[in-house]
């Protein structure tokens, strides 16, 4: 059952397309940002409120990088992989990563804290290498600031 | 932009002459707008470089024309190694609006959204109050500027993937469905989002558009050093000593960027190359230094202007993991939809991750040129494959040295 809140925050989406499908992306992220990742359930129930079939939601779903079709961490690093910041030294932050957190990209921290996803390039590529925890970006990243930054977020 | 990286408020904004040339243009017929724009020879700063003003000439204009039609601001910045929409959207998101309003005016749109990537918070934050601004003072809504012209426009928050940023993707995921390219013909500007007549524009081309307005087509033409007019966002990242982004004339050389305006390389480190505008564009090399960066000369060189963010290749960094990682990208966010591209560029990228192995041979070298004609235009159905194979069949031609010793060693010399 999707909540009243999230109810009125797509419905409240709806005047801004011709058409109700076209809701559906922000409806999925608007229950993402609710309950952190969209459940079977969630995409059963948006698609009945914007009257598209569950099946064509989910490949939609699955099409784009932050829907996230399973549970995640209280917290998501999202650690760029792409061209420069490869240059800039990518693979040491990734192997740092691995370390502290005792994961590999794709995977959720035993505590619930952290989950590790890698993400085509953030756009800031004049300080790179750069990664995002949440809503928050950060950039001309070395090994040890990662320690520093991962404090930030319990 | 203010020095901080702020954005400007609307007061600041106007206070410097913002939302002037919309003004001008609600003075002007929708022709007119087109024609100063088209006399202006501004070029789409999104990576094809169509000509704007010939763009919306496809529009059907007039009391005939359907309705509603649409502008769409293309701030999907996504192409690895570029970041110029990102100043634009976070250090002067009414200047974007303004260029919005003036595109909508001369193609009569009735509703704009900008496609915003879900990635840029600080940009999301920044537009959703320039926007909510913007309708308060009744630039936007009803009867804009007291004229009797109606606009309406959204943000929309995108989820994230590559195949937003092509066109007609874009408007399949406005349209709430997988960012597929749709067949053309029909052309988005007669039959676009929801099948009406839609533009999708570039944040940077949309943001000259208030300034070519206010100033004049001359103007903006005697801004540049070559045959491409006005100005142009240039960026540097890689192990340059200055990575940026700097407004140049367009036609600023190559060298310019690299040691002038990035401070040239790193100490210990040479240059070896350069994609000059992004992932999807073929590397140049130091007999190129001196090309002007422009569409026509870049062109020329081999390769393409592309977004004018260079992404630069030093001898400290292995060119074949270098072209992986661009491959091991695109692979990866190919929408599946044609052969060439899901096939193709996955087959690629795993030669690639086999040289990086030392499991290389003489002869993949051969595939891997074969995939590059496989994936060409006229073989896809969409920009992306060919725009990918680009670095790869230029890796090919200028570091075919490079590919070889992974042969000989069995492994990368640089790891």
């Amino acid at each position: 059952m999707l909540s009243p809140e999230e109810r009125q925050e797509i419905e409240a989406e709806l005047p801004r397309y011709p058409q109700k499908q076209a809701v559906c992306i922000d409806a999925m992220k608007i229950v993402q940002r609710h309950r952190g990742w969209v459940s079977d359930e969630s995409i059963r129930d948006i698609a009945e409120l914007l009257d598209i079939s569950p099946d064509e939601l989910d490949g939609v779903a699955t099409f784009y990088n932050l829907i996230y079709r399973k549970p995640v961490g209280r917290h998501v690093i999202l650690l760029c992989n792409s061209v420069s910041c490869w240059v800039m030294g990518y693979e040491r932050l990734r192997e740092r990563l691995y370390q502290r957190l005792g994961i590999q990209l794709g995977e959720t921290t035993p505590d619930g804290r952290f989950t590790l996803l890698p993400i085509v390039c953030l756009g800031t590529c004049d300080h790179a290498p750069a990664l995002m925890v949440d809503n928050d970006l950060h950039r001309d990243l070395s090994p040890d600031s990662v320690d520093r930054i991962l404090e930030n977020y319990q | 932009m203010k020095p901080d990286g702020e954005a400007l408020t609307l007061n600041e904004y106007q206070r410097i002459g913002g939302y002037r040339g919309i003004r001008k243009a609600l003075q002007l017929a929708p022709k007119e707008i087109t024609d100063v724009v088209t006399k202006s020879e501004l070029r789409g700063r999104g990576g094809a470089g169509f000509p704007t003003g010939s763009k919306w000439t496809f529009v059907p204009i007039g009391k005939d024309a359907p309705h509603p039609k649409y502008l769409v601001a293309n701030a999907d910045e996504m192409e690895p190694g570029t970041f110029k929409d990102r100043y634009l959207l976070e250090g002067n998101p009414h200047q974007l609006l303004e260029g919005m309003m003036i595109a909508a005016r001369a193609i009569e749109a009735d509703v704009a959204y900008v496609f915003l990537r879900g990635e840029y918070v600080l940009a999301a934050e920044r537009l959703s109050r320039a926007i909510a601004e913007a309708y308060a003072a009744g630039h936007l809504g009803k009867k804009i500027f007291g004229s009797e012209v109606n606009l309406e426009l959204y943000l929309h928050i995108s989820a994230g993937r590559y195949m937003c940023g092509e066109e007609t993707g874009l408007l399949n995921a406005l349209e709430g469905k997988r960012a597929n390219p749709r067949a053309k013909p029909p052309f988005p500007q007669t039959s676009g989002l929801f099948g009406k007549p839609t533009i999708v524009q570039n944040v940077e081309t949309l943001s000259n558009l208030p300034h070519i307005l206010n100033n004049g087509a001359d103007w903006f033409k005697s801004l540049s050093r070559s045959s491409d007019a006005g100005t142009k966002l240039y960026g540097a990242s890689g192990k340059v000593k200055r990575p940026g982004l700097w407004e140049l004339p367009m036609g600023i050389t190559i060298r310019e960027l690299l040691e002038e305006h990035s401070g040239g390389m790193r100490d210990g480190v040479q240059f070896r190359g350069v994609l000059p505008g992004g992932a999807s564009t073929d590397f140049l090399t130091e007999q190129h230094l001196d090309v002007k960066m422009d569409f026509i000369d870049v062109e020329k060189a081999g390769s393409r202007l592309g977004t004018g963010t260079m992404i630069v290749l030093d001898d400290q960094t292995c060119p074949v993991g270098m072209v992986w990682n661009l491959e091991y990208f695109f692979a990866q966010e190919s929408c599946g939809w044609c052969t060439p591209c899901w096939s193709g560029l996955r087959w690629a990228e795993r030669i690639l991750g086999a040289f990086e192995q030392g499991q290389g041979s003489e002869a993949d070298l051969e595939k891997l040129a074969w995939i590059t004609k496989f994936c060409a235009p006229g073989n896809t159905f969409c920009a992306l494959a060919p725009g990918a194979v680009e670095p790869l069949q230029s890796a090919l031609k200028y570091f075919r040295e490079d590919f070889l010793r992974h042969v000989r060693e069995k492994r990368c010399p640089w790891r």
